[in-house]
């Protein structure tokens, strides 16, 4: 466990960290590896064009909007407590670790987790998803075979299965409404980050 | 008592045929199944005078036997059926076994010996390939292969270790001389434990289909009892290899042998299925020209695999199952709709009918004092061993895979699965091949495999639900197909996989997704259509089967409210439905109104330029131009109201009624809404609003039946209306009702159209097409659009919201055509979006 330990005290505020995302510092160890091989030019940040340069990242139709979700702030920096904030994202939830009363819902928690995905469809952030914002995710997502109208389509229906007060858009509350049945803590971790 | 003269039919059927059994010694056929050793001899004796009438029993004795018994053991299960308390609580297999019992009773009677059983060879080759088949080809795929490794890993190390378990513990308890005096040795126990590890495909579906436990669970229990076949079939294999070699000639090298012939045989098995499901894919590329059995294809090849695997001494079950799997999406996408249907129900048929044959023959078969050979300590712990080494295997094996897993199987599920480890006639029919030579003890290990097998589908069967129901299994809860959760689906699997690349872990999506690249790229390009690969995309199909639903909701429910009474209930909705929306529906009815008139006249409008004459032996071609030609998103749902219309005319075509059935039902529906709209529009006498709007389309409608119509077009739009008075008529033979009157005026001029909308259906039935013909093309379409608009009362509107919907958002060449029209285009957004949901609602809620 040494290599654990020395990658450890590299990390700033590394217990915080573990504390804030859940993750044990094993893994911490290991996304800080990785951020470290993700930063080529040792900046002591991820830039946009750092994440660009994952090859499997690229072939990803709706890259750009993870990137983005990545840096939602508006700058152009990201610093590794922020990186593996998001990441925190996917850990599954787990449900033997006790709860403390007065505590924020973790990162990983249900609705956390259904944030981060309304995020990826709202890029104005108006807290709403306008059926403009949704036609560009399904293009990106439905690649060549589908036409454009078919897309509309598709958009319309979608928008008017979760828009209840009529507004032509999918605000947040509707958005989790309309996903209540799906279990979300399935479809948004990652297994290795338990 | 429904059921009491029902079973007495079946008695007497029975009696009937235990006579006729006992009239004819040499008809001995030990088994109801296609054999045909069946005397034909005694036909041709010499003729001294002509006969009237022969009795011929010897040349029909087979197949009549065969059907009897088919038809029999269908009564049974229609019998257990109705009996809707019993079967409450009592598992179906478990009454149909009973069942079994009562019938092998009366045979036994008559007969004073089983004439009838389940042999090996009918089990094995004429009862059980429909059913894997069937199974393999619904498998959800997506759960099936992502827990393909637990799977795998229950169904070969637990089924290895039940079968030893058994085997060796019994033989531990034999030598304990807790049997008593049995000819019998460790190879045999374990040739034993091996035939009896196997979870039973059959009764796991029969047992877990009426307890809808959740679907992880559920593919666990199913995969598993399919594909434990490769290693029961090595193991049975290897045992009775070493049973016939005997102890001494057993060694290292011949163990090898028997671990190498478990992946030969389980992966040849494979390899031989998904040859062909490849072969079924590509046929089914071209069978397009062969619509009618097309179908048929499916099945046929689909029990070649089996054969073939079989003749292989390969794993058949792990052949036909992966045959299904691997073709049904490329089937699915490359036959037309109606055969894909064809297929489905056909496979159903199939798979029930021998599934209800298998737990009745399991039954009659144990009516038989021949393969009774009682010992109550051999078959006490045969019971004991099965269960427990099931429960031990599965929790251990669970806790190794909870490691691993993203969610983790729970206690509550283990327990329901170790006690789902039922076994059935695979068990049986295996015992029943042992040879007798060799293994002495055959009628015991029969005998006892019987009672494990009726243990377990009685009992544990009978247990089961009231168990998931006390452990409080998650159930799975019937949910709305939703397009939204489809397409967040879709999104969080992208995000899945970005993030495990950031990360720079290989992780389970990655293997998805490296799956879908590589069949996106080469598998669809050569498996599939050109023109199904193009409109294949999962949402996009989705999308689709959601429109579908709401077109056949809307017609179904606007026929429930259809009656006189339609008009009343109507209001009582309308109110309902500015209750729900707190929107003040009234103000906006005109614009609605109109836009309604609209958009649901677009779809009789496209019937009329269906370029199809009525009577043809020439439709399939049609048919499949029309698919493949627009076969286009936004007009499918347009073209499946239109396309059952045809359909309807298709019933002149007798080849074709048994395709089309779903559609024609469909259409019927349809056609008996819009008459029952007119009706309740003419106890309305309906106002004005809607024949104004009339007078503001036809323009751009006329030029749109212009444009797209040809040479023949036919006044369909009429019949909506006009077959008012003659409906019954007209949907079993439209010919003759539309015949009835010889001549009709001209069609309605615009102007008349509209001043005395309430008369007109009344007083004109539709002309024989043949006469209309030459007139559509130039007056009809306007006229027939202002008929057309009658039964649109306001308060139908809401009825029609749906329709009209996707109409307006799923068809392009209605906007791009009709642009013109303005009242269409500028209505206010949000209506379309209340009108939609408020459809789906009243389509949930039916």
């Amino acid at each position: 466990m040494g290599s654990t330990s020395s990658t450890l005290s590299k990390i700033p505020n590394a217990e915080e960290l573990s504390q804030e995302t859940g993750f044990t510092s094993a893994h911490l160890a290991r996304l800080f590896e990785r951020f470290e091989a993700l930063d080529k030019d040792k900046k002591g940040y991820l830039s946009p064009q750092d994440f660009e340069a994952i090859k499997e990242l690229a072939l990803n139709p709706i890259c750009d909007r993870i990137i983005g979700a990545f840096f939602s702030s508006g700058q152009e920096m990201l610093d590794f407590s922020s990186f593996v904030r998001i990441l925190a994202h996917f850990r599954p939830i787990d449900n033997n670790r006790p709860k403390e009363p007065n505590s924020p819902d973790p990162i990983n928690s249900r609705i956390n987790k259904l944030k981060f995905a309304f995020q990826l469809y709202d890029q104005d952030k108006d807290g709403k998803i306008s059926r403009n914002e949704l036609l560009q995710v399904l293009r990106a997502m439905l690649e060549k075979q589908v036409t454009e109208e078919q897309l509309e389509s598709i958009a319309d229906r979608t928008i008017q299965e979760a828009d209840l007060d009529r507004d032509d858009a999918i605000s947040f509350e509707e958005f989790r409404k309309s996903l209540e049945k799906v279990n979300i803590d399935h479809k948004m971790s990652i297994r290795f980050l338990r | 008592m429904v059921l009491l003269p029902r079973l007495s039919l079946l008695l007497t059927i029975l009696s009937v045929f235990g006579t006729l059994c006992r009239a004819n010694s040499s008809g001995s056929s030990s088994s109801t199944a296609t054999e045909s050793e069946t005397a034909t001899t005694n036909t041709s004796t010499t003729l001294t005078t002509l006969p009237i009438v022969t009795w011929k029993w010897h040349h029909i004795e087979t197949p009549y036997l065969v059907a009897l018994w088919v038809l029999v053991c269908w009564l049974c299960k229609l019998v257990v059926q109705l009996n809707t308390r019993l079967k409450s609580f009592f598992p179906e297999s478990g009454l149909l076994i009973i069942c079994g019992f009562i019938l092998g009773g009366i045979v036994w009677g008559a007969d004073k010996a089983q004439t009838f059983k389940l042999t090996p060879r009918n089990f094995f080759y004429f009862l059980l390939p429909q059913i894997i088949l069937d199974t393999g080809y619904f498998m959800p795929n997506k759960l099936f292969f992502s827990n393909l490794g637990a799977i795998l890993v229950h169904a070969v190390i637990g089924t290895v270790w039940n079968a030893g378990a058994v085997g060796v513990s019994l033989w531990g308890c034999w030598l304990g001389g807790a049997m008593g005096d049995l000819n019998i040795g460790l190879l045999q126990f374990l040739l034993f434990g091996s035939l009896l590890a196997a979870v039973d495909p059959v009764a796991v579906i029969a047992v877990f289909e009426e307890v809808h436990v959740n679907e992880v669970l559920f593919i666990w229990v199913f995969g598993e009892s399919l594909l434990n076949d490769g290693v029961t079939v090595v193991l049975y294999n290897v045992f009775d290899a070493f049973v016939s070699l005997g102890g001494e000639k057993i060694n290292a090298g011949e163990i090898i042998k028997g671990i190498v012939s478990f992946f030969v045989v389980s992966f040849g098995g494979s390899a031989i299925g998904v040859i062909f499901a490849i072969i079924i894919s590509l046929l089914t590329k071209y069978t397009g020209k062969v619509q009618i059995i097309e179908a048929g294809f499916i099945f046929v090849l689909g029990y070649l695999s089996y054969l073939t695997a079989e003749m292989l001494s390969l794993s058949a079950i792990l052949s036909v199952t992966f045959c299904g799997v691997c073709c049904q999406k490329y089937v699915n996408a490359n036959m037309d709709e109606k055969s894909v249907t064809a297929v489905r129900y056909a496979m159903k048929v199939f798979a029930n009918g021998s599934e209800t044959m298998i737990f009745v023959f399991l039954g009659v078969t144990a009516i038989d004092s021949v393969i009774w050979v009682w010992n109550t300590g051999f078959i006490c712990l045969t019971i004991l061993f099965a269960i427990i080494y099931r429960f031990i295997g599965v929790f251990t094996l669970t806790w190794f895979l909870n490691q691993y897993r993203l969610v983790p199987i729970e206690v509550i599920d283990q327990l329901v699965m170790s006690y789902g480890g039922l076994r059935g006639a695979v068990a049986y029919g295996l015992a029943a091949s042992l040879d007798e030579t060799r293994i002495p003890e055959k009628n015991l290990i029969i005998s006892t495999t019987l009672i494990v097998v009726y243990f377990t589908v009685v009992i544990q069967g009978l247990t089961m639900k009231p168990i998931v129901k006390w452990l409080k299994v998650k159930r799975v809860e019937p949910t709305d197909l939703k397009l939204i959760e489809k397409v967040n689906n879709r999104a969080c699997e992208h995000v899945l996989a970005a993030m495990e690349d950031i990360v720079g872990r290989i992780g389970d999506n990655w293997w998805t997704r490296g799956w879908k690249r590589f069949e996106d790229t080469y598998i669809t390009w050569f498996l599939m259509k050109p023109e199904a690969r193009k409109n294949r995309d999962y949402l996009f199909s989705i999308f689709h089967k959601l429109n579908m639903e709401d077109a056949v909701n809307y017609v179904t429910e606007g026929e429930k409210r259809g009656s006189l009474g339609f008009l009343r209930s109507g209001e009582g909705t309308n109110v309902d439905f500015e209750k729900k929306h707190g929107m003040e529906f009234s103000g906006v009815m005109p614009d609605i109104t109109s836009e309604l008139d609209f958009g649901i006249d677009n779809v009789p409008v496209t019937s009329i330029r269906n370029p199809v004459p009525s009577v043809s032996l020439d439709i399939h071609e049609q048919d499949m131009k029309s698919m493949s030609e627009d076969f286009n998103a936004h007009h499918l749902l347009q073209q499946n109201l239109y396309r059952s219309r045809k359909n309807h005319r298709h019933k002149y075509s007798r080849s074709d009624f048994t395709i089309n059935q779903s559609e024609d039902e469909v259409q019927e529906i349809f056609q008996r809404t819009m008459r029952n709209r007119l009706e309740s529009f003419k106890s309305a006498k309906m106002g004005v609003t809607p024949v104004k709007k009339i007078t503001k389309h036809p323009k751009p409608n006329h030029k749109m039946s212009n444009v797209k119509t040809t040479d023949k077009s036919y006044p369909y739009g009429d019949e909506d209306f006009e077959f008012s008075e003659a409906d019954s008529a007209y949907s079993g033979d439209g010919a003759a009702a539309r015949g009835s009157p010889p001549v009709r005026a001209p069609p309605y001029s615009l102007g008349g159209g509209i001043e005395n909308p309430a008369f007109m259906p009344e007083m004109d039935t539709p002309p024989p097409p043949w006469l209309t013909e030459a007139e559509t093309n130039t007056g009809v379409a306007p006229s027939q659009r202002a008929q057309r608009q009658l039964p649109w009362s306001p308060t139908n509107l809401r009825r029609l919201a749906p329709l009209r919907l996707s109409n307006r958002s799923t068809d392009s060449f209605v906007m791009a055509d009709v642009a013109a029209a303005p009242d269409s285009s500028d209505e206010s957004p949000k209506e379309p979006s209340e009108e939609e949901r408020d459809g789906q609602r009243d389509g949930t809620h039916m």
